[in-house]
């Protein structure tokens, strides 16, 4: 007994070494749970007020490109109101309103963190749950997808990005239904893969890529980016098409986060119809 | 002794603001991250006691990991370096050993000695990192290019910061 513990006292170095490691990969493994709710770290006071104080700066720094970019997103979206249309049918077939409801509203919200060159990389969003932000609700720009959020507290939520190993957009064609999924191979931060299209599949480099009504997160055919390029290996039956992403990551500050307003109808919905399925 | 200790404190504090704040922003071409950091680890005092290194490692990484996202990765990497750091200092010993007081800098050991120690240390701490960040063996050759692109970049600014702010700590 008393050579054990001499044999522990004279290894205490490795000892320690090997406990602070198990610590270590405790919480790697913990905050790389999907499941669990976890308490995200720039989510907290602390490092979130220190972020967005260099944020503070860098929104400074960008505010010229910032103001142009929201420019033309209002220019488009004024285009878009009634007055901006002329009226050049005669008939009209009026609608009564109950016939349409909202599905999607949207959050504004400013990036506080961002990075785009780890293999994983998150946003910090400025909005939480007391905005009516919830966990799973996707994020876009006005130029394309942008992630999903990950966590939320009080005031703040992270937002896993497209540039994630664990990312995956379901995304089809702008002019065609034929659609895959969308994942991030870490090299780059401007170019995303799209795999799982199958090889009788005709497309253009140049084609727009959106997103698919598929997946409860975001709203249909918000931009994804456009093919680059592709790949059939000899002996496969799916592409894996090269796709420029249309936000550029590098430089995102303003940010809509998506609520659907269905979702959890929907969701109910399909849960109901796989519980009885198996019975 | 307690200036000696304030010391370490300030080198820890502007080491961590200066990552966090400033080079935590920096990317050139996606691929090269510099992780300045970890010079409070190497410059330790060669005569501390192995598991304070070890505490002070898992500290410092943890501090990193809380302002970065990236629980327990960076603290994993600065344990692992300080676990081999006595080890690679007793193999880089001088012929009649080291000073008492003294701790790894350009200024007590030379240019030559520091550069290779430093790049010893920068190229395992960024290798387990970058590898526990990735979690898999399927891309190594290009997470194996992350790690050697990084690695130079740290070391470059290791080595410029130790001209910029290495004042001899112990001037009489």
């Amino acid at each position: 007994m008393r050579s054990l513990f001499l044999l522990l006292w004279r290894n205490n170095f490795t000892l320690l070494f090997l406990l602070l490691w198990a610590i270590c990969f405790y919480l790697i493994i913990r905050n790389n749970n999907f499941q669990q709710v976890s308490v995200f770290n720039s989510t907290n006071k602390v490092t979130a007020s220190v972020l967005e104080a260099v944020n503070y700066v860098k929104e400074y720094i960008n505010l010229k490109e910032n103001n142009a970019s929201l420019a033309r997103e209002n220019a488009r979206l004024k285009s878009l109101l009634p007055d901006a249309y002329y009226e050049n049918g005669v008939v009209k077939t009026i609608v009564a309103d109950s016939t349409r409801s909202q599905q999607y509203s949207f959050i504004t919200s400013r990036v506080v963190n961002n990075s785009v060159n780890r293999r994983n990389n998150y946003l910090t969003l400025d909005k939480g749950s007391v905005h009516g932000v919830k966990k799973d609700m996707g994020v876009i720009s006005s130029s394309g997808v942008v992630g999903i959020v990950k966590d939320v507290s009080e005031h703040y939520c992270t937002v896993m990005s497209v540039l994630h190993k664990n990312t995956r957009i379901s995304t089809r064609f702008k002019n065609s239904n034929y659609f895959g999924s969308l994942v991030w191979d870490g090299s780059d931060s401007k170019i995303a893969t799209l795999l799982e299209v199958p090889k009788h599949v005709k497309f253009n480099n140049g084609d727009s890529l959106v997103t698919t009504v598929y997946s409860t997160i975001f709203p249909e055919g918000v931009m994804v980016g456009i093919v680059r390029g592709s790949e059939l290996k000899p002996g496969d039956n799916f592409y894996a098409i090269k796709v420029r992403l249309s936000t550029n990551f590098a430089n995102l500050s303003h940010v809509y986060i998506v609520d659907n307003l269905l979702k959890s109808e929907q969701l109910g919905l399909e849960a109901q119809t796989l519980s009885t399925d198996d019975n | 002794m307690i200036t000696e200790l304030l010391v370490f404190l300030f080198r820890f504090l502007i080491l961590i603001l200066v990552q966090v704040v400033v080079l935590n922003n920096v990317q050139f071409s996606g691929f090269i991250n510099p992780f300045v950091y970890i010079m409070f680890i190497m410059m330790l005092p060669v005569r501390m006691p192995k598991t304070f290194l070890l505490l002070a490692a898992f500290l410092t990484g943890l501090v990193v990991d809380v302002f970065s996202n990236t629980m327990g990765m960076h603290a994993a990497a600065c344990v692992f370096m300080a676990y081999v750091r006595p080890t690679v200092l007793r193999i880089m010993a001088p012929r009649d050993g080291y000073e008492t007081e003294s701790s790894p800098s350009v200024k007590e050991l030379g240019f030559t000695w520091f550069l290779i120690y430093a790049a010893a240390l920068t190229f395992i701490h960024h290798f387990i990192l970058f590898y526990i960040e990735v979690f898999r063996f399927s891309e190594f050759f290009t997470t194996l290019l992350r790690v050697l692109l990084s690695s130079v970049a740290t070391l470059l600014t290791i080595m410029i910061s130790q001209y910029l702010f290495g004042k001899p700590i112990n001037e009489k």
